[in-house]
């Protein structure tokens, strides 16, 4: 038994040494900024196509079902409310989240193990270098920063997908559509709406890195650390999304 | 009676192992003195490559005491080890040469980033062409290493190993997968580098006959050739390895006339490639 949870134990406590070294490393020089800008440049600007085609369909979905629910009460002019409230408090960030983790935690996992098994992580340090600082540390810093700036482009290009179908499927007002879109927003909810991508671009960069430091066995092991990154990193940020969710609730609950 | 060479590396009963697997290295004790030549043989998993990275401080043993240059690095912290690795180049198995780097970033990584190593700005690129050079592959520096072949892969990782001109090298099968001939002249580039700078080396390898080229060949500066010395004209010491323990140690003369039926497998002779 003892045994069985030995490898666990060991995985998450190795998680949490490599997440304070990537954190301490913030404050320590030297600090790589040409590969914080190579890596938001990857992670950010990298990303945008999947970002902005994901967030108008989400939007557009939302709008055509919301719409359609709202139609039996005569209350399609509030579809924008829906759309703005779902899209910023979760769809936005947890959409974000998921195809960033699968567009990058995968990438940064192969990238990592790939090096990792051709010794070149080993390279570095013998070289003067310490793999965490120069590697992990900078994808972390691109993911904390690009992930909400991502979530905002998420969100606004899935209002504008749900204006579309509001509009012809249900011939809502723009201007309507818009004034329900801004005033169903309350601070709680933007606060809530850019704390999530933050959290979860940490679970984003952080088990990319950890699955691809720690991958052995060529390039099968590489192909597993991936698929590992994958699906730990989206299980991560759904997890993270009900205790943050959870969170936020009981803070407006307090304002009330 | 003269006084011995000062001690570059120095293994004390090192047990390494990675739990549950049995010790990848068992209580492995010697002592490398300045000017030596080792050349470490063994079979498949029977820890060369082992003993090299516990040397350079990227596997710490569980038991024992490794000294490098008189100092003893056992369990210390990496960002304390990166001082005393500038100390020492090291060839990789697999080169591990930087992928999404040139050859020239490749060989001027070391330069850059080891802080013991100060160096002006103006003078890394004669420091990086001159290295480039001495490998014969200065019209390389603008390809990546996916665009280089498996010997010349080996050969920019030397110079990237030499960069800095270290007093100790360790080189991991530096022929490993390559033929005859690009083996021989990477053999060739290690007695240069030898020779040439006076650094001592650890060369990992299974190969007899880079042992006996590394013991019996002396690079000549006028000619830029190798020319034989007679035997110990080097000072090259044998080691061969099996499961984690050092099983020979001694010059090339002991290593043919060792009679262990394990040892004398790694040694090539003549009567036996007659029969």
């Amino acid at each position: 038994m003892l045994d069985t949870l030995k490898g666990p134990i060991q995985a998450v406590q190795e998680f949490y040494e490599l997440t304070g070294r990537a954190i301490r490393n913030v404050f320590r020089k030297p600090h790589y900024v040409d590969d914080i800008l190579l890596q938001m440049e990857s992670i950010g600007v990298g990303s945008v196509p999947i970002v902005l085609l994901t967030g108008f369909f989400s939007g557009a979905v939302m709008a055509m079902q919301m719409g359609r629910g709202l139609q039996d009460y005569g209350q399609t002019g509030r579809t924008g409310q829906f759309v703005s409230i779902i899209l910023v408090r979760e769809l936005g960030p947890v959409l974000t989240g998921v195809m960033v983790a699968g567009r990058n935690s995968s990438g940064i996992a192969s990238e990592l193990g790939s090096m990792k098994v051709t010794e070149q992580i080993d390279a570095m340090r013998a070289l003067g270098t310490d793999p965490n600082q120069k590697l992990v540390t900078p994808r972390m810093i691109a993911a904390a920063v690009m992930l909400p700036c991502l979530t905002i482009i998420d969100d606004f290009i899935g209002m504008i997908g749900g204006w579309i179908m509001a509009q012809v499927l249900f011939s809502v007002p723009p201007r309507q559509y818009w004034s329900t879109v801004w005033r169903a927003l309350v601070w709680n909810d933007v606060a809530q709406g850019l704390t999530k991508p933050f959290v979860f671009s940490f679970a984003v960069s952080l088990i990319g890195c950890y699955y691809g430091l720690r991958a052995t066995g060529g390039t099968q092991g590489v192909g597993r650390a991936t698929t590992q990154a994958v699906v730990w990193a989206s299980i991560a940020i759904f997890v993270l999304d009900f205790f943050l969710g959870r969170i936020f609730l009981g803070i407006s609950q307090i304002g009330t | 009676m003269p006084e011995p060479a000062a001690s570059l590396l120095r293994f004390e009963d090192v047990t390494v192992s990675f739990a549950p697997d049995p010790p990848v290295l068992n209580q492995l004790s010697f002592n490398v003195r300045k000017g030596e030549t080792r050349v470490i043989m063994g079979a498949a998993g029977s820890g060369k490559t082992v003993v090299l990275k516990t040397a350079m401080g990227l596997i710490q043993p569980a038991a024992g005491h490794v000294f490098l240059f008189d100092e003893d690095v056992t369990n210390k912290a990496e960002v304390e080890l990166f001082g005393i690795r500038s100390k020492i180049g090291m060839l990789f198995q697999e080169s591990a040469l930087f992928d999404s780097m040139t050859v020239a970033q490749n060989v001027a990584y070391p330069l850059l980033n080891q802080k013991a190593i100060v160096i002006p700005r103006d003078q890394m690129e004669t420091a990086v062409r001159n290295s480039l050079s001495f490998v014969e592959l200065e019209h390389t520096m603008d390809k990546y290493p996916s665009e280089l072949s498996g010997g010349m892969r080996r050969r920019v990782a030397i110079a990237r190993a030499v960069v800095t001109n270290p007093p100790l090298l360790l080189y991991d099968s530096p022929t490993a997968g390559l033929d005859p001939i690009t083996a021989h002249t990477i053999m060739a580039l290690i007695v240069k580098e030898r020779d040439a700078n006076n650094t001592t080396a650890l060369v990992v390898t299974h190969r007899y006959q880079d042992g006996n080229l590394v013991a019996n060949f002396r690079y000549n500066p006028n000619s830029g050739r190798l020319d034989p010395v007679g035997t110990g004209g080097t000072k090259t010491i044998f080691m061969v390895m099996k499961e984690g323990r050092l099983v020979f140690e001694g010059n090339q003369t002991e290593l043919e006339a060792c009679s262990d039926s394990y040892v004398s497998k790694f040694v090539k002779r003549p009567e036996l490639e007659a029969a």
